[in-house]
């Protein structure tokens, strides 16, 4: 009768015989947990070019900044120009305008901040804000000629009645913010680089 | 019954093919085809060594600023280059206002609206725009250029076989008809010699090419860091800067690349060692006895024999 | 299924009891590819294709479904929307460079698979379902790397669908009406490019779906082996989970930097720079040429060059799907009993001539269409009819084989030669009658 003596081979982890009365020595598996871990990491790197490839591409980020010729913009006008694909309004406030957002206390804003704190040193008459309401992101009324300027001279929304004054500070309605002033500096004296 | 349709089918098939053969082969010799002038004059492109490459392949990033001098004065007049846009020049070292002033004094301008008027009109470009073509479509391209197309050169060193020498050998190929001669010996035919408006060069698949030599002359670019500017010099410079157009990333790729080998390599390494570890006790193991067993090696030879099959 | 000596699954973990018996998807994996598979001990490397192809799919849909991010399916930008992931899209290079690269990666792989296949006799009883599925994922694949070369809309992707749906137009009466059905048009247009990016995304799930069945129905007799001769004991086998994950491991990393190789130094070499010029349905390239898994195919399609009672079109669009689908009927044309290769040495002669009568076909469809090479295509092409149809049913009929080992166990440890009984005598120590592969 023909058989085949042959022991049953070892599994990774189990002691052989002879290491079977030294338990905790795991020596010849250590290059089982290198490989594996090995191969971990590899995996893990591989997972981000996954991810990265999410981020904004190099085309969307050129636009992240614009250049804005304002030297056409009288005082008491503005234009409402497209910046990271959302309304920006760029106004030349009067001097009246600007006499009335000075004159505001900060105890009867929401979101205390003076008509300096949001203009530039020497070009308080440059009111740049976002054109998206604070409160759930409509495009508010009063930047165009005509347009209904809301209680307190500046923007109003028209979605739920948030009010802006001149300064484009929110002073009635549910809005809980200004309207926000991005990023931007005077190239020149007609130019506005915005992001 | 499988293989008795399938028997038939295929010798269907093997006696069509058979007879195919046989047909085409009595016209072949009846009637040997001619080589087209193609095949005597053609020549494949020469080699322009540029240090891109290879696997260690490196941008040489002076080159290929002379490159974009060569391309900006001399093909950009005629050949557009739209999958690049400018910020990706900061790549070739310029700063972010050379760049600007680049993409405001490039001589073709970007179409777009009149604010004013709302009429089809054109500005400067921007950082963020693609170069703009230098016709508005192909057919304009055409109607300018004796109804030849002037190719998008973003693309070239991939869209032809062995791009980068091509581009090279190309512009450094062009020969005149009636003196040249092939490595036989042998002088162009009257009806491979190029027709009004042609131009021969060996390098170009149809031996004659509608665009005439662009690098007349040496010293037709200045270049800006003073290298002399022979017409070798820019063929090279500027099929380099074409390498660069239509890979970009090339130098990252190629770093990339060293990395991932390398750990692959290590990592194999180690995976190979933990099979061998984990296979240690499972291949051969044997105490002597059953099939080594000289009785029943007896009885195996025994019946070998009675069944006539050899061992 | 499975063998008797297979290692149940039993949990230790609370979590684990408590998952296994409202959701047994561990139990699942467990009898599948951990330690509850057993399988044969004396696998060689060739064994390893299978889970390669299986990774190569992942690749391809993981890839795949990142890419479908920033691709734009509309005839006037799809070429620039795969230039924008080049260039603009971080790491979209890479990405790319993958997803077409690892194309032929798993088309590689699966040839290797089939190759294994066909010279081990795997398509034979009791796997005939496992073949067949094969076969079924084949085609898949062959669709899906159709559709989705033709999404970049280059030159060669424009008139390779072109040429492909022309084929359409060769059967008699209703092929016109299809093609332009299948088109949605009457040339590759906006239509086309749609419908076949949305079915280029939902086949390689198919495909996944298909692979599941397949590896279901090889867990029922499990896996073949090199000598062909069936498990019979313990012994013959080893649990998959940790010798095979172990090898297949090791075979992984080759596999991969093999991959990584052509991705990152040789991305180019496996294209053709006319699909780097956008499609213009007004100039056809000199060369219209498919990718290089094709290019058998397209050799045996046009190696019909005379009209003999059928169109020479029509001949080579049926021999060229004939090659495919003969395959479908192996187990039934190939009636040897003895499944390995290497025991048949008269059929292994034929399978060798077969291996580079395929390749000699592949170096034929690359070329340009003519002599030589239309020539050689037409005795490649014969050859390959041949040895399906021809031969392979009467050398599996009147051929001798060598002796079979015993069993696995016996051709491991001791090698085959010394272990071989003659075809037809019972092993010994075993009472049953005779094991062919039937």
């Amino acid at each position: 009768m023909a058989t085949v003596e042959q022991t049953q081979p070892r599994m990774p982890g189990e002691p052989t015989p002879a290491e079977a009365g030294d338990p905790g020595v795991r020596r010849r598996d250590f290059i089982n947990i290198a490989a594996v871990s090995f191969a971990g990491v590899g995996a893990a790197t591989a997972v981000a070019p996954l991810l990265m490839q999410a981020s904004p591409s190099a085309d969307v980020l050129a636009l992240s900044s614009i250049e804005v010729d304002i030297s056409k913009i009288q005082p008491g006008q503005g234009i409402k120009t497209s910046w990271r694909k959302q309304p920006v309004f760029i106004k030349q406030l009067t001097p009246a305008e600007i006499q009335a957002a000075n004159a505001v206390k900060m105890s009867e804003l929401r979101d205390p901040q003076t008509l300096a704190d949001r203009t530039k040193p020497g070009k308080a008459q440059w009111l740049i804000t976002l054109g998206v309401c604070t409160h759930l992101g409509c495009v508010p009324l009063g930047i165009g000629e005509g347009e209904t300027k809301g209680d307190y001279g500046g923007y109003f929304c028209p979605c739920h009645g948030s009010h802006y004054d001149t300064a484009a500070r929110i002073r009635k309605g549910p809005a809980p913010l200004n309207l926000h002033v991005p990023d931007y500096e005077f190239a020149s004296d007609t130019v506005v680089r915005i992001g | 019954m499988v293989r008795i349709i399938g028997f038939f089918v295929g010798a269907g098939f093997v006696f069509v093919l058979l007879w195919s053969l046989v047909v085409n082969g009595v016209d072949y010799f009846r009637n040997p085809p001619e080589h087209a002038a193609y095949y005597y004059f053609h020549k494949d492109p020469r080699e322009a060594e540029l240090p891109s490459d290879g696997m260690m392949g490196k941008f040489d990033r002076q080159q290929l600023q002379r490159g974009f001098q060569v391309y900006k004065e001399v093909c950009a007049a005629c050949h557009g280059l739209k999958y690049v846009s400018f910020y990706q020049l900061t790549d070739l070292g310029y700063s972010d206002a050379e760049v600007k002033a680049i993409a405001n004094q490039w001589a073709t301008e970007v179409p777009s609206v009149n604010p004013d008027t709302g009429e089809a009109a054109t500005r400067k470009a921007l950082v963020s725009d693609r170069f703009p073509s230098p016709y508005p479509n192909e057919t304009a391209a055409r109607a300018a250029n004796n109804n030849a197309y002037p190719p998008d050169l973003s693309l070239i060193t991939e869209a032809r076989h062995d791009g980068a020498n091509y581009v090279y050998s190309l512009l450094t190929g062009y020969a005149d008809a009636n003196t040249y001669r092939n490595a036989e010996g042998k002088p162009v035919p009257n009806d491979a010699k190029p027709p009004q408006g042609l131009h021969f060069n060996p390098y170009f698949a149809n031996l004659n090419i509608a665009m005439p030599a662009p690098l007349v002359s040496d010293g037709q670019v200045t270049y800006a860091d003073g290298t002399k500017a022979t017409k070798d010099q820019m063929a090279k410079d500027v099929a380099a800067f074409l390498v660069w157009t239509a890979e970009p990333t090339l130098e990252a790729r190629h770093r990339a690349g060293w990395a991932v080998l390398i750990f692959l390599l290590v990592a194999t390494v180690l995976a190979y060692m933990a099979y061998r570890n984990i296979w240690a006790t499972a291949k051969r193991q044997v105490a002597v006895r059953g099939p080594l067993d000289p009785a029943f090696r007896e009885r195996m030879d025994e019946a070998k024999a009675d069944s006539g099959i050899a061992g | 299924m499975s063998f008797a000596w297979a290692k149940p699954y039993e949990p230790t973990s609370p979590f684990m009891k408590w998952m296994d018996q409202r959701l047994p998807v561990p139990r699942l994996v467990y009898g599948a590819i951990g330690g509850g598979y057993p399988v044969p001990r004396n696998l060689n490397y060739f064994w390893n294709f299978g889970v390669l192809a299986g990774l190569a799919l992942m690749i391809q849909i993981i890839t795949g479904i990142v890419l479908a991010m920033h691709y734009y399916s509309f005839t006037g930008g799809a070429f620039d929307s795969v230039e924008r992931i080049m260039r603009d899209v971080p790491a979209g290079w890479v990405l790319r460079y993958v997803h077409q690269n690892g194309a032929s990666f798993f088309f590689a792989i699966v040839y290797i698979h089939i190759f294994r296949g066909l010279y081990y006799g795997s398509y034979k009883a009791p796997r005939e379902m496992v073949w067949l599925l094969g076969l079924v994922i084949y085609l898949l694949m062959m669709a899906t790397a159709f559709m989705g070369y033709v999404l970049p809309w280059g030159q060669m992707s424009y008139w390779g669908a072109q040429v492909i749906t022309g084929f359409f137009s060769a059967i008699p009466v209703v092929g016109e009406p299809l093609r332009v059905f299948i088109l949605g048009g009457y040339a590759p247009d906006q239509a086309a490019l749609t419908r076949f990016f949305s079915l280029h995304y939902l086949l390689p799930f198919v495909i996944a779906g298909v692979t599941i069945l397949k590896i279901w129905a090889l867990h029922i007799p499990g896996s073949s082996n090199p000598t062909g001769v069936d498990v019979k004991n313990e012994k013959d086998t080893l649990p998959f989970h940790p010798f095979y994950t172990a090898k297949d491991g090791f075979g992984i990393g080759v596999a991969l930097i093999i991959f990584a190789l052509v991705v990152y130094f040789f991305p180019y070499s496996l294209g053709h720079p006319d699909n780097y010029i956008e499609a213009n349905p007004l100039v056809t390239p000199a060369h219209i040429v498919p990718e290089w898994y094709f290019w058998p195919f397209y050799a045996i399609l046009r190696a019909f060059t005379v009209d003999f009672i059928l169109p020479a079109k029509l001949w080579g669009v049926l021999a060229m799907f004939g090659s495919i689908l003969l395959l479908f009927f192996l187990t039934w044309l190939d009636r040897s009993p003895i499944r390995s290769t290497s025991y048949r040495p008269v059929y292994k002669i034929f399978f060798w001539i077969l291996v580079v009568d395929i390749m000699i076909l592949g170096l034929c469809g690359v070329m340009p269409a003519e002599q030589p090479w239309i020539a050689l295509s037409q005795i490649c092409a014969s050859y390959y009819f041949a040895h399906f149809l021809i031969i392979l049913p009467l050398v599996s009929k009147f051929e001798k084989p060598r002796p079979l080992p015993n069993s696995i166990s016996e051709s491991v440890l001791h090698g085959e030669k010394d272990e071989s009984r003659p075809y037809g005598l019972a092993p010994s120590g075993s009472t049953t009658a005779p094991q062919p592969a039937e």
